[in-house]
């Protein structure tokens, strides 16, 4: 043991050592899954986007402190005539890897390509009518209505070359019915800080420094060549960057992190996750399909849904289940996102007795049994959360038993409606209430609220989350925003339990702070010298 | 002969037919694709869109017709989760697990034959008797803990070994190899130890077990009445009798060794067909999911039929019967 630890500490140190003096640095690194495919509209999911991120650009991102910069837009701005339009002004001398010039056209065709039917990124783009050129670095684009957080809607878009999309066949993304392979399924062509030099999928990806990026001097670039390597077992993964064969892992095990952090040469870095995680009740039915009470809805009565919210032990789940690693929330959306206050993230208070009480007097005295649907493959700890919580909730009566299933059951269960009681963790990537209202809360229509599973209907907040689309004053706005987390928050929509947190695990000579997006921009990666 | 080979053939497309209907009932209880392949963004209408154009609501026997008739002209689409021809993935990771079965195949018939003949003729020695404790860990222990323990130390402790991987791999042709590189060498080593233990234990147990029965024979007995040497008893008589058991149960563990390399190549993130369908089982990938089952399926029913074939070949006394029975 002593003789190897020392040679981990060796190996650490003349690797560092020889890294230094060659300043040419390989980042290997590793995390659960891989990218779906190098088709940057086809696919709106958070690996797909980490890889793409790396080879191509986007018009504007959020930074390590979740603020919006630019990036291939310089200024945006909405036009002073026309609420409806926002206008981009586009960098100038930007050129892909290929050697053309980014131009508005590329922009026109990308925010198009995005929009058509087999891309997955059209869902971030339904307010967006139309898309202009004005001249070369000048792009408009207009929305149905006003729309003051369009921007927000772009930090996942990524910009093609129209030019090699055209001469390579895939100026519209991948149609799975056609089933054949479209050459961007693997090969790419970006603006971005790196370079793709080999893609195998699921097994390996290289990629080189981009030496003529537009923000080469702007940025670290510190790291000039990038190898990832998916490793799914949780175990062989630790395992890997304890042996230093990778310097970087994206998802470390949390039963893993402690070790991880303690080990020589490693550490780990935590932020707030975008992420809340949450417990969804049928209020909407007249009777639960898995209840013993018939003829009514024991949901449907608020004294039961705020019995319920203060039976679960916030606290007892994070110490025990978590292990410290989450914030245990009062709301269903994370604190960094606009609309957040510290005022309405309460966290309610255990009460058992008051619980029991509130139970007794909605009329199940003896409370009820009802069946708690969970995944136990997509949140960190999921199932383990779902175990402790029905256990709080024997406690005050209420019998639930627990399903816990794996992700592709429990989110098409889910889809169809025939949850009564469930787990579902929400992130934000508009970085707004309003996206949390929209999906959550507004009343499910095919406009909205398509994860609103809970049958909560409120016009008056669907009013407000309505109207707050339309508002351009950020006053008004963020005084509705809070009227309508009043109203939620008052009905008790939802059991929020924790936000969860984002743990990155790395050689120690890194210095690279969590993204609350999980988006490693390896660009800002830097070396401690 | 001929007819025999025909009857099997016929039997063999039975079976896989039997094995695609069997997984395509299955896959109903796996759960939704459209899930794993949609932001959540997608709206209702979206998902409703793309589950028609995959054909989904189609009725299952339709759904299983479709797979049949394309199947038969090797097609299986394209994988929901990869946006590639399925045929091209496969016939990408099939020479990884190839390697891997072949070789930890290999070493376990090698070893578990030896080690079988060994602790058979030094029945009382220490080491036969430490051998044959050290076999229970291989009987007893499941593969993943055998893989996380070897990893445990030779990749973190020892450092010597990669924890993950196939090391570096030349091409040739559409076959990709590892055995021409030292990193490929050495990532092969713990994956086939893990991968084989379990067969070279039951190997060499019923090595020992046949060859003791064996050697308590009459012509044993009347070889060394003979005045043979032990060395020409040992080998050319009693071992040639002892395989024929061992080809039976080798021929089946190769058929198996391919199709649970799931779990070793899970622990080890080796590259194979393994991995690709547990990768696939957890996003509901179901054309990945129904080309590998056939697959199995398919080297399932080769490797039977070649053992049947070598009996044929081997044991004159099944000929005779088989024939006898009249075609």
């Amino acid at each position: 043991m002593k003789m190897s630890r020392l040679a981990i500490a060796l190996a650490f140190a003349s690797s560092t050592l020889v890294a230094g003096v060659a300043g040419a640095e390989t980042l290997r690194w590793s995390s659960a899954g891989d990218s779906l495919t190098m088709d940057p509209h086809a696919q709106n999911e958070g690996p797909t986007h980490v890889l793409s991120h790396q080879v191509y650009d986007t018009l504007v991102f959020r930074d390590q402190d979740m603020k919006l910069q630019p990036r291939l837009a310089t200024e945006w701005k909405i036009t002073e005539d026309d609420p409806t339009v926002w206008e981009f002004k586009l960098r100038e001398g930007v050129k892909y890897h290929n050697g053309n010039p980014f131009t508005a056209d590329d922009v026109v065709f990308s925010i198009m390509r995005a929009k058509h039917e087999n891309a997955d990124m059209k869902g971030l783009l339904t307010t967006v009518v139309e898309v202009s050129k004005v001249d070369d670095y000048t792009v408009r684009m207009k929305t149905d209505g006003p729309n003051p957080l369009l921007p927000n809607n772009l930090t996942n878009l990524f910009m093609m070359d129209q030019e090699w999309s055209e001469a390579n066949n895939v100026t519209v993304p991948q149609n799975f019915k056609a089933g054949e392979e479209t050459h961007a399924v693997r090969n790419a062509n970006g603006t971005g800080p790196f370079r793709l030099v080999s893609r195998d999928p699921d097994v390996r990806t290289e990629l080189v420094r981009n030496d003529e990026y537009w923000g080469r001097d702007q940025f670290p670039m510190e790291v000039t060549r990038i190898i990832h390597t998916p490793i799914r077992s949780a175990a062989t993964r630790a395992a890997a960057l304890l042996s230093g064969e990778i310097d970087f892992l994206l998802d470390p095990p949390v039963q893993d992190l402690e070790r991880l952090n303690n080990a020589a040469g490693l550490v780990v870095r935590s932020a707030p996750e975008n992420r809340t995680i949450f417990l969804g009740m049928q209020m909407g039915l007249p009777e639960l399909r898995t209840s013993d009470v018939k003829g009514k809805n024991p949901f449907a009565d608020k004294r039961v849904r705020e019995a319920l919210n203060i039976a679960i032990n916030r606290d007892a789940i994070n110490r025990v289940v978590m292990r410290g690693q989450s914030v245990p929330a009062g709301i269903v959306m994370a604190p960094f996102v606009d609309g957040y206050s510290a005022e309405i993230d309460i966290v309610p208070e255990v009460d058992v007795d008051r619980a029991k009480a509130l139970l007794a007097e909605a009329g199940y005295p003896n409370g009820f049994t009802v069946n708690l649907a969970c995944p136990n493959d997509r949140y960190i700890n999921d199932e383990a959360i779902c175990q402790a919580v029905t256990g709080m909730f024997g406690q005050i009566g209420v019998r639930a038993r627990l399903d816990a299933r794996s992700r592709s059951i429990h989110f098409a269960e889910l889809q169809r409606g025939e949850l009564d009681f469930y787990m579902l963790g929400w992130g934000v990537p508009t970085m707004d209430s309003h996206y949390v209202f929209h999906y959550l809360f507004e009343t499910r229509t095919d406009k909205g609220g398509s994860w609103n599973h809970t049958g909560y209907s409120n016009p008056e907040a669907d009013a407000l989350i309505d109207a707050m689309t339309r508002e351009i004053d950020p006053v008004k706005r963020a005084e509705m925003v809070a009227q309508v987390w009043n109203l939620v928050q008052d009905d008790i929509v939802y059991l929020p339990i924790h936000h969860q947190m984002l743990n990155w695990a790395m050689k120690d000579n890194i210095d690279f702070p969590v993204q609350s997006e999980n988006y490693p921009y390896f660009k800002l990666l830097k070396y401690k010298k | 002969m001929l007819a025999f080979i025909i009857r099997r053939l016929l039997q063999s497309v039975l079976v896989m037919l039997t094995v695609a209907l069997v997984s395509f009932g299955l896959f109903r209880y796996i759960g939704d694709p459209i899930q794993n392949m949609v932001g959540q963004e997608a709206t209702v209408a979206d998902r409703e869109q793309l589950r028609q154009s995959l054909g989904l609501n189609d009725p299952v026997p339709i759904q299983f017709a479709r797979f049949v008739a394309n199947a038969a002209r090797g097609e299986f689409g394209i994988s929901y989760r990869m946006a590639r021809p399925v045929t091209d993935v496969i016939m990408e990771r099939l020479p990884a697990t190839l390697e891997l079965a072949i070789i930890s195949g290999t070493g376990a018939l090698v070893f578990g034959i030896a080690l079988g003949v060994y602790t058979a003729l030094r029945r009382d020695g220490w080491l036969s008797h430490a051998i044959m404790s050290l076999s229970l860990i291989g009987v007893s222990l499941p593969t993943f803990l055998i893989g996380i323990l070897l990893i445990y130390l030779f990749a973190v402790e020892l450092q010597v070994l990669p924890a993950f991987g196939r090391g570096e791999t030349v091409r040739i042709g559409w076959w990709t190899t590892g055995l021409l590189t030292e990193s490929g060498l050495k990532s092969l080593i713990m994956p086939a130890i893990t991968l084989g233990l379990y067969q070279l234990t039951l190997i060499m147990r019923l090595v020992r077990a046949e060859m003791l029965e064996v050697l308590r024979t009459d012509y044993i007995k009347f070889a060394r009445a003979r005045g043979l040497s032990n060395r020409a008893v040992h080998f050319s008589h009693a071992l040639k009798n002892t395989l024929l058991p061992v080809i039976t149960i080798a021929g089946l563990q190769i058929g198996s060794i391919i199709a649970f390399a799931i779990i070793t190549e899970t622990v080890f993130q080796w590259p194979g067909v393994g991995l690709l369908f547990i990768t696939a089982v957890q996003f509901v990938d179901i054309p990945i999911m129904a080309a590998y089952l056939v697959l199995i399926a398919l080297i399932f029913v080769v490797i039977n039929m070649i053992v049947d074939l070598l009996y044929f070949a081997v044991d004159p006394r099944l000929r005779v019967q088989r024939s006898g029975r009249g075609q």
